[in-house]
């Protein structure tokens, strides 16, 4: 079976990282059964851009970002970083690759080392790499810090657990930059914040990435944070990518109709309208044994027989629009397929 | 409910008297440790009636979950200082016992938590799990405990409920685990139900499942329902009432629909400010609130969000604003010397736009 597609990738000598029919399956137990975490998915990233991920738990969003980073290396696929493929680099040159693409990781806490202090977690990136003369690292330290909004004398004498959620988060941000990389992919950064901090967190990567020209891959299951941040945004679901658009246009037409179903989950600060009826129900199918055809179709709507059995293939229905559906909310059916005309 | 007919007298005597179910008077937590006393929860009153849902609504180290926990009785024994009356359907529970609570836990209130997957016995069948409460608190016979197991599986919707009984907590997701817990919490019927931020740990396809199905259950159990969450947002639809908490202290409370029309805290203004909206441009700045809440130690000496308001004025650094209910709305209350709305906040307001060049 195909995978999603590649009609959303582009050709634009801005691409910064671009990543085809990547797959990352893991072995259940001795059962010869596997898990397909991310099946054959491809996306691109240009320069200076945001893209989001969304999708709920076990969609692959996160394994996806591992899988780019090689920090497991991927069953499949190609993912080519500043021209470089990744997939085919040794450790070593891998290690050197990622001083220009960094991770932000959802615990904060859990992410920095506990018996350290937090100016040595934010500089150690600098000796191992043997940047610059000490008072070099530790001018360049300090500004950064200063930047993220923590003050660095306390820094240098505090470790990470004197420090709130937030503020370990400003930490592994510092961290993260401190090599200047050019990549930067924040997994769920702000989930595990209060919704006051999570605002601080948002405003800051924003301003990170202006003064720094950073390019981000923003990964969380909030299509609210993920529509505030990001320039495009990809849904997935089950390890495929459904729709991919801008991300005032996924918001104002949203075609798949799972895109909708999270649109429609997100509580409206708003006691008049949130009297909504729950918008879907059940939970995503094992990623084992996942439903033949469109992966979404037991939970789906307008599911039909076709949906069932052919898988639907990305396809533009507006300006960098694009969405693998057969009846999609907007944009009309999809073509019948030349299988399956052969077949009638 | 088959549960009715094995409800014990003290149960029933409970529910039949009249008046608020929870009437909390100048109720204070107080935390002894190395560095001095932390004042987690100062002086809060509030009362909630039968039936009724109350959102309690704040940041990290607000003294929500302490609150909730004072009320629940399930505070460390040491080092905790506790003072005001917490009164349950009109008698004092805030100098209970861990022993004497043991009779309210469960029958009376229930309490579901974050973190599903820790709130579970792993090396116990879920099915044990529901039963245990029904055994304990109402004597059922084993039997009768598991056909009413399966039924309150059926209730919070989770299919296939026979093969479920007998599974552990790790064959099941986030969300089927929360989905336990409501049962295990609802199994005895409690007249009220507390729920520390339910939907924090789940996806928001599942976060608007589970508080549906918590409603649902309120509304046909009659139960009281507290929420206790940092996001406005999860509160909006599915409670009565909300309080808005900061600082250890109530620092509004409000029926919802009226919060949100008119609220008077320039805390509860900035909180719903700080969510991103959907409607908005994406790349639009989010509204923050600067700094952090204040250190329960040494709280600020007058109001205790002065040090982070953007309107806060020489007063309000000196004298504490008391809680004082609306004009036109009795159960409208905030904390608050100059709230929104009033001439000093728009004053403030066309100060700081004035400064940051916008009309």
């Amino acid at each position: 079976m195909a995978g999603t597609g590649k009609a959303h990738l582009r050709n634009s000598p801005d691409v910064l990282l671009r990543v085809e029919d990547l797959t990352v399956e893991f072995p259940v137990g001795r059962t010869g059964l596997k898990v397909n975490a991310v099946s054959g998915i491809s996306l691109d990233v240009l320069r200076g851009e945001t893209l989001g991920l969304v999708g709920e738990s076990g969609c692959g969003k996160s394994t996806t970002g591992r899988a780019i980073m090689q920090l497991r290396r991927p069953e499949g696929g190609s993912v080519v970083f500043e021209g470089n493929e990744l997939t085919k680099m040794t450790l070593a040159e891998m290690r050197e690759a990622r001083t220009r693409m960094q991770m932000i990781f959802q615990d904060p806490i859990s992410s920095l080392n506990p018996r350290r202090k937090v100016r040595d977690i934010v500089m150690e990136p600098l000796t191992i790499w043997k940047r610059g003369s000490n008072a070099e690292r530790a001018t360049k330290v300090d500004a950064l810090l200063s930047e993220v909004g923590i003050d660095p004398d306390r820094a240098a004498e505090s470790q990470p657990h004197q420090f709130s959620g937030g503020q370990c988060q400003r930490i592994s941000i510092a961290r993260s930059l401190v090599l200047d990389p050019t990549l930067i992919i924040c997994d769920e950064p702000v989930s595990a914040l209060d919704v006051s901090v999570q605002a601080q967190v948002l405003n800051l990567l924003e301003d990170l990435k202006a003064k720094h020209g950073l390019t981000l891959i923003f990964i969380a299951h909030d299509l609210a944070v993920v529509k505030n941040i990001s320039d495009r945004i990809a849904v997935m679901y089950l390890g495929k990518i459904c729709e991919v658009a801008p991300s005032d246009g996924l918001y104002q037409q949203p075609a798949h109709h799972y895109t909708k179903v999270l649109l429609d989950s997100i509580p409206v600060p708003d006691p008049e309208v949130a009297l909504h009826k729950v918008a879907i129900e059940g939970e995503p199918p094992s990623p084992v044994l996942p439903p033949p055809g469109c992966r979404f179709n037991p939970r789906c709507p307008a599911a039909d027989d076709r949906c069932r059995s052919e898988e639907p293939q990305l396809r533009e229905i507006g300006a960098g629009h694009f969405v693998a559906c057969h009846h999609p909310l907007v944009g009309g059916e999809s073509p019948v397929s030349v299988r399956t005309t052969a077949d009638a | 409910m088959s549960i009715g007919s094995t409800t014990n007298i003290t149960q029933a005597a409970l529910r039949d008297v009249q008046g608020p179910l929870l009437e909390l008077t100048d109720v204070r937590t107080h935390f002894r440790t190395p560095r001095g006393l932390v004042r987690a929860v100062d002086g809060v009153s509030f009362t909630l009636e039968r039936g009724r849902s109350l959102g309690i609504v704040g940041e990290s180290g607000s003294g929500k979950t302490i609150l909730s926990r004072s009320i629940m009785g399930l505070l460390p024994s040491k080092g905790t200082e506790r003072s005001g009356s917490i009164k349950f359907a009109g008698t004092e529970v805030g100098n209970k016992s861990r022993k004497e609570m043991r009779h309210i836990w469960g029958k009376e209130m229930a309490m579901i938590f974050q973190d599903p997957m820790t709130s579970l016995n792993p090396l116990m069948r879920i099915g044990d799990q529901i039963a245990e409460p029904l055994r304990l608190h109402l004597g059922m016979s084993k039997a009768d405990a598991a056909a009413t197991a399966r039924r309150l599986l059926q209730d919070v919707r989770i299919p296939e409920p026979d093969r479920r009984l007998a599974q552990y907590p790790h064959e099941m997701s986030g969300g089927m685990r929360q989905r336990v817990m409501i049962a295990i919490a609802m199994a005895c019927g409690p007249t009220a139900l507390f729920a520390d931020e339910p939907t924090t740990a789940l996806d928001v396809t599942v976060q608007a499942q589970i508080l549906d199905l918590l409603g649902e259950q309120r509304r046909e159990r009659n139960m009281s329902l507290v929420l206790v969450t940092h996001d406005l947002g999860v509160v909006a639809g599915h409670t009565d009432e909300i309080a808005v908490m900061y600082g250890g202290k109530l620092v509004e409370k409000a029926p919802t629909k009226r919060l949100f029309a008119a609220m008077k805290m320039p805390y509860t203004e900035g909180l719903l400010a700080s969510i991103p909206k959907l409607e908005d441009q994406s790349h639009s700045r989010l509204n923050v609130i600067p700094g952090r809440p204040p250190d329960l130690v040494n709280p600020p000496k007058g109001c205790r969000f002065a040090p982070r308001c953007p309107y806060a004025s020489a007063r309000c650094n000196e004298e504490e604003p008391p809680l004082t209910a609306t004009q036109d709305d009795p159960n409208h209350s905030y904390a608050c010397w100059y709230p929104v709305g009033s001439p000093e906040y728009h004053e403030a307001r066309a100060r700081i736009n004035a400064s940051a060049g916008v009309n």
